[in-house]
């Protein structure tokens, strides 16, 4: 660890200070800059051909007429993009086992999902692409689809793939300790349920989008992309596309939400970069909502049985789980869709200590869209089956639900500790924050109100969850399984001749306010006012190298090289500033913009004084002084594969017996992201996620006919979360610091999202127990719930 | 996507208008509020050759008072409903229902004569009118008829509308100081269209005259029930009365299910919400 001890406390740090984000007012004037408002000269648009057939061989495809369309430029197959893009493999070598045939962005001979492009028309407009579009003659062969996955491994199921046997993708199987032994004690009651998860998907406020430029002069390639890891896209761009990674920029922007969707190799993208380089003209391609729903990845999508043991006390003494997902037809490129079975098996009961634990995961592929990591993968899966579990063991066994939790959570005390699955837990409060929800949340109050209104009639549930977050990722994320996915990040500060701090940074902004606590950490360790620093984000030729914004490693990973750059960066100046004054380094700051003793904070010389000798007056220095007003620092996690958050959460709910309907009545969230850089930011982020969390329990689902036809691609028709319908989400913080770095922050993005599922699903429960009815299945609409009641 | 191409005409007379819309040589397709026909043309589930504007009509404009009804002007917006002195005091149906459609951005635009002639069956306004007994007046180039609001709904987006055949207005009865009106729907999420809903009309409650029932977002049009009316005319009818005699009713038709309900439970929430509005019409 460098610099100041205890930078945070200082008074006029702001680390921890809820400070307005710097752009929100830049953007809710309508003045930000996203894909879409870009227009470049002689640029041209793309549209594309879809199979309209979840499994389907493509006979022949006849481009002529659409050729000739008014204001066609180009028009493209599969096989016409073949010597320009080199087909890729979503596998991870980490994953051991995991398969996936080589994909190109263009259906060629066989199209594996209703929505896969099949052919594009690039066009002076996108009306005009699209009217060519439907002139284009594809002869289909349909054939059978295998789209579920209890099916999809059948014998006489369609295999998807000819150069494999079946449909199977991926297995991977965890054994900890003894689970048969520890149920088959005689003093252990085991409680077995199935659970459904459906699919759904990010629904970003902007759609994927993106704008690409080649400039044949000089072989560079520019990549105006709405998405979240420019550094990973540089480097898979400049692979496929046959080019030295320095001649390709990404260059993000403003960016509309992403939440794991704009993170990944999309053909559509990938044929207009190739378009554009062909063309040696700009492509723009800007995904609607309808190719948004059909296209963008899908999540979660898993039948998952559990059992769990406790004894007469409790206490849990085994659990067991059997999760089956299907992923669409390939393992989405290059981060695979591995992860999310992956997460489930590594995090299922991870808050509690358990020494008998065993997991199946079973991946298949099947003929709908692709499937892959969306905001806190794998976590509302593996909250939901374990806690649903243990509610359920609670009852069987006549025990309180938050007894059962004390009895069973990691101790705080028991730090640094693994899980039966081998996770490496250090620094979490998992019974802080339980306690610190029971009081926040009045559980007393809440079960006396709980029985009253029973009495009248009125169907009212309390559930808990109790979590770990996978945050801070090292690399044995991704890297170590051979992806170009770096999980360091590097900050340059840099100081001007007007005392102004330029911060660039290689993570990323997509709405979340990274842009801020970024100033914030480099004001508040540096010394200067919030309003003098500027950052910089989201462009490969101007950030220092990294990974971007995923995972929930901004904050942590991110912002500990901005400390750590900006602390370096105060040290060079202070030696400058040193000799200047004639002092001695040691007895200076820097506070408010200027230099001052260090004893008593009087002023010696504001920064714009030492700028301008610096930058305009050097002869007035030494000439064996050499002033550098820029710092760069890195930073990676080294001591532990990824940095656990904890939280607990609860929701309380109304359920109307008559309808099915649910209604979230309060949610409570504690959350232990350690330091917390901007409340107001980590509490919109929880209630965020908390919204998208309550969306994936009662709402949003991707359906899908038996012959795999999305149903719902719109927005009238997928259901997302809406206000009137949210209740107000209580936050509150635990802080532990991570060890790990001097900033001591994790990440806060996956909490809600990963928590809110399980919380909700057991309050329904809990609301339906007088009825005897129990409901498994995710969203909760109210036609499953009246299933669950024997109404209908 | 984009919407495909299309000659545009917004023509300033009903009179033009209706020689637009006489062409039978092409496509033509008469825009309103827009709020639906829009999004299908932006999906190109609707590709018109011609659109007919109506928004510069004034013929079709308006709320105005006669001795025993309100007629309202097809283009006349959701918006202007809402805001109607006239509305409010002769149709109180209206007045209970509209807050309930869509969401006032929708409402903004939306017109009564555009979602009538549209026939969405999970749309609130086609249950509306029937319940209400009001009647719908057509016209084209070959004049101007009447339409019984109970006639007019034949089916899944379609109408007793005639080609080249417009909408000019709608007239609702007054209500009258002994008349009640019942309406409830279930949505998920607030300005949803309906998994269920009903709206009521009664002469009379107790003895119970001139009950209608109709229910929407069950069926492939707006579901009418009225003629339980008649079991039970005259009579001092309990809630349960008229739901069982509801039940039976519906019990002859099978109930249309959607992505997220199934006839059952399309069967099974209609009386959930039948017995609801009653409740609320007894309050």
């Amino acid at each position: 660890m460098t610099g100041p001890i205890n930078p945070f406390d200082k008074p006029n740090s702001y680390i921890g200070r809820s400070v307005e984000r710097a752009d929100a007012k830049r953007l809710t004037q309508g003045r930000g800059q996203y894909v879409d408002d870009l227009q470049l000269p002689r640029m041209v648009h793309a549209a594309f051909v879809r199979s309209p057939f979840a499994h389907a061989e493509i006979l022949s495809i006849d481009k002529q007429v659409a050729e000739k369309a008014p204001g066609v430029v180009a028009v493209f197959a599969g096989a016409d993009l073949t010597d320009h893009v080199t087909p890729y493999v979503g596998i991870l070598t980490h994953l051991q086992g995991l398969r996936s045939p080589p994909q190109m962005p263009l259906a060629i001979d066989r199209a594996r999902w209703q929505g896969e492009p099949v052919a594009m028309v690039v066009a002076q407009s996108r009306a005009l692409a699209e009217d060519a579009c439907d002139l284009i003659e594809i002869d289909y062969k349909p054939i059978d689809a295998a789209c579920d996955v209890e099916s999809a491994l059948a014998p006489d199921a369609v295999v998807i793939h000819d150069e494999y046997q079946n449909n199977l993708a991926w297995e991977r199987v965890v054994d900890a300790g003894d689970v048969d032994g520890a149920f088959a004690r005689a003093d252990v009651t085991v409680v077995e349920r199935t659970f459904t998860f459906a699919r759904h998907t990010g629904v970003t406020l902007e759609t994927r989008a993106s704008v690409v430029e080649f400039n044949p002069s000089d072989e560079t390639l520019i990549w105006h992309y709405s998405g979240q890891a420019p550094h990973m896209m540089q480097a898979i761009v400049a692979k496929h596309l046959g080019m030295q990674e320095e001649n390709v920029r990404i260059i993000a922007r403003d960016v509309g939400g992403s939440f794991g969707i704009k993170i990944h190799t999309y053909g559509d993208e990938f044929a207009t970069a190739a378009a554009a380089k062909i063309l040696g003209r700009p492509v723009k391609f800007v995904a609607d909502r309808n190719e948004s729903f059909s296209t963008d990845i899908h999540a979660r999508d898993h039948r998952v049985t559990g059992r769990i043991g406790v004894d007469k006390d409790g206490s849990i003494v085994g659990l067991e789980i059997d999760d089956l997902t299907g992923i669409g037809p390939y393992s989405m490129y290059p981060r695979s869709s591995g992860i999310e079975c992956n997460q489930i098996l590594n995090l299922t009961g991870a808050p509690y200590a358990i020494d008998n634990y065993r997991a199946r995961g079973t991946i298949v592929f099947q003929n709908k869209n692709m499937m892959c990591q969306y905001r806190a993968v794998g976590h509302p899966v593996a909250m939901a089956v374990a806690d649903g579990l243990l509610e359920g063991a609670a009852h069987e066994i006549g025990m309180d639900v938050v007894d059962i939790r004390r009895k069973n959570l990691l101790r705080d005390d028991v730090y640094p500790t693994s899980s039966a699955a081998g996770m490496k837990f250090d620094d979490l409060s998992h019974q802080k924050a339980l306690e610190k929800l029971v009081e926040l949340m009045d559980y007393n109050g809440l079960r006396r109100d709980q029985k009253e209104a029973r009495e009248n009639g009125i169907y009212r549930g309390i559930g808990f969850v109790s979590m770990v977050e996978v945050t801070n990722p090292s690399p044995m994320f991704y890297g170590v399984g051979g992806a170009s996915i770096s999980a360091q990040d590097g900050a340059s500060v840099r100081l001007d001749a007007t005392g102004a701090l330029h911060v660039s940074v290689s993570i990323t902004e997509q709405g979340q306010g990274t842009n801020t606590i970024i100033a914030q950490i480099a004001a508040g360790i540096f010394g200067v006012d919030l309003d003098r620093v500027k950052v910089t984000t989201g462009d490969t030729a101007t950030t220092p190298y990294g990974g971007g914004t995923w995972a929930s490693r901004g904050a942590g990973i991110g912002g500990e090289a901005v400390l750590l750059a900006s602390n370096a960066l105060k040290e060079q100046v202070l030696d400058v500033a040193a000799v200047i004054l004639q002092a001695s380094p040691e007895t200076l700051d820097i506070k408010d913009g200027a230099i001052v003793d260090l004893a008593d904070e009087n002023e010696r010389m504001p920064l714009s004084d030492l700028g301008k000798i610096v930058y305009y007056r050097g002869n007035e220095l030494p000439s064996d002084l050499a002033p550098e007003l820029i710092a760069t620092r890195h930073y990676r996690v080294t001591d532990f594969p990824f940095v656990f958050t904890n939280g607990a959460m609860a929701a309380h709910v109304e359920v109307d017996i008559e309808t099915g309907f649910v209604k979230v009545l309060d949610f409570w969230a504690v959350e232990d992201c350690g330091r917390v850089i901007n409340p107001k930011l980590v509490d919109e982020q929880i209630r965020g996620g908390v919204v998208q969390g309550i969306g994936g329990a009662l709402y949003e689902e991707c359906l899908y006919s038996d012959d795999g036809q999305l149903l719902n691609a719109s927005m009238a028709d997928y259901l997302v979360p809406m206000a009137a319908e949210m209740p107000d989400i209580q936050v509150a913080h635990i802080e532990t610091p991570t060890k790990t770095s001097v900033l001591g922050a994790k990440g806060a993005g996956e909490a809600g999202t990963g928590g809110a599922p399980a919380a909700v699903m057991n309050a329904v429960n809990d609301a339906l127990r007088p009825m005897q009815a129990s409901i498994y299945q995710m969203p909760m609409t109210p036609q499953r719930v009246l299933k669950a009641l024997g109404t209908v | 996507m984009k919407v495909a191409d299309f000659h545009y005409e917004r023509p300033d007379s009903l009179a033009k208008a209706l020689v637009l819309l006489s062409r039978d040589d092409a496509d033509v397709q008469a825009l309103a509020g827009g709020q639906s026909l829009m999004p299908m043309m932006n999906f190109r589930l609707a590709q018109p050759d011609t659109l007919v504007d109506l928004n510069a009509l004034e013929e079709l404009r308006g709320i105005r008072e006669a001795a025993n009804h309100i007629e309202i002007g097809a283009m006349t917006r959701y918006a202007m409903l809402e805001a109607s002195d006239l509305v409010r005091k002769h149709i109180p149906l209206f007045s209970i229902a509209l807050p309930h459609i869509a969401h006032s951005a929708i409402r903004n635009r939306g017109t009564i004569g555009g979602s009538a002639a549209l026939a969405d069956p999970a749309a609130e306004m086609p249950a509306l009118l029937i319940a209400l007994n009001a009647t719908i007046t057509a016209v084209s180039t070959s004049g101007e008829r009447k339409i019984a609001a109970k006639d007019f709904f034949l089916g899944l987006y379609e109408t007793a509308l005639d080609e080249g055949e417009l909408i000019k207005s709608i007239s609702v009865p007054k209500a009258l100081i002994e008349n009640r009106f019942g309406f409830y729907e279930l949505t998920r999420r607030h300005g949803d269209y309906a998994m269920a809903g009903v709206a009521i009309a009664a002469q009379h409650m107790a003895p119970l005259t001139g009950l209608r029932i109709v229910f929407f977002g069950v069926s492939d049009r707006p579901l009418d029930v009225t003629a339980i009316a008649e079991t039970l005319e005259g009579q001092s009818a309990t809630d349960t009365d008229i739901v069982e005699a509801a039940c039976r009713a519906i019990g002859n038709q099978s109930l249309h299910g959607d992505l997220n309900a199934d006839a059952a439970t399309k069967t099974h929430l209609a009386q959930v919400v039948l017995r609801r509005a009653l409740r609320g019409m007894n309050a």
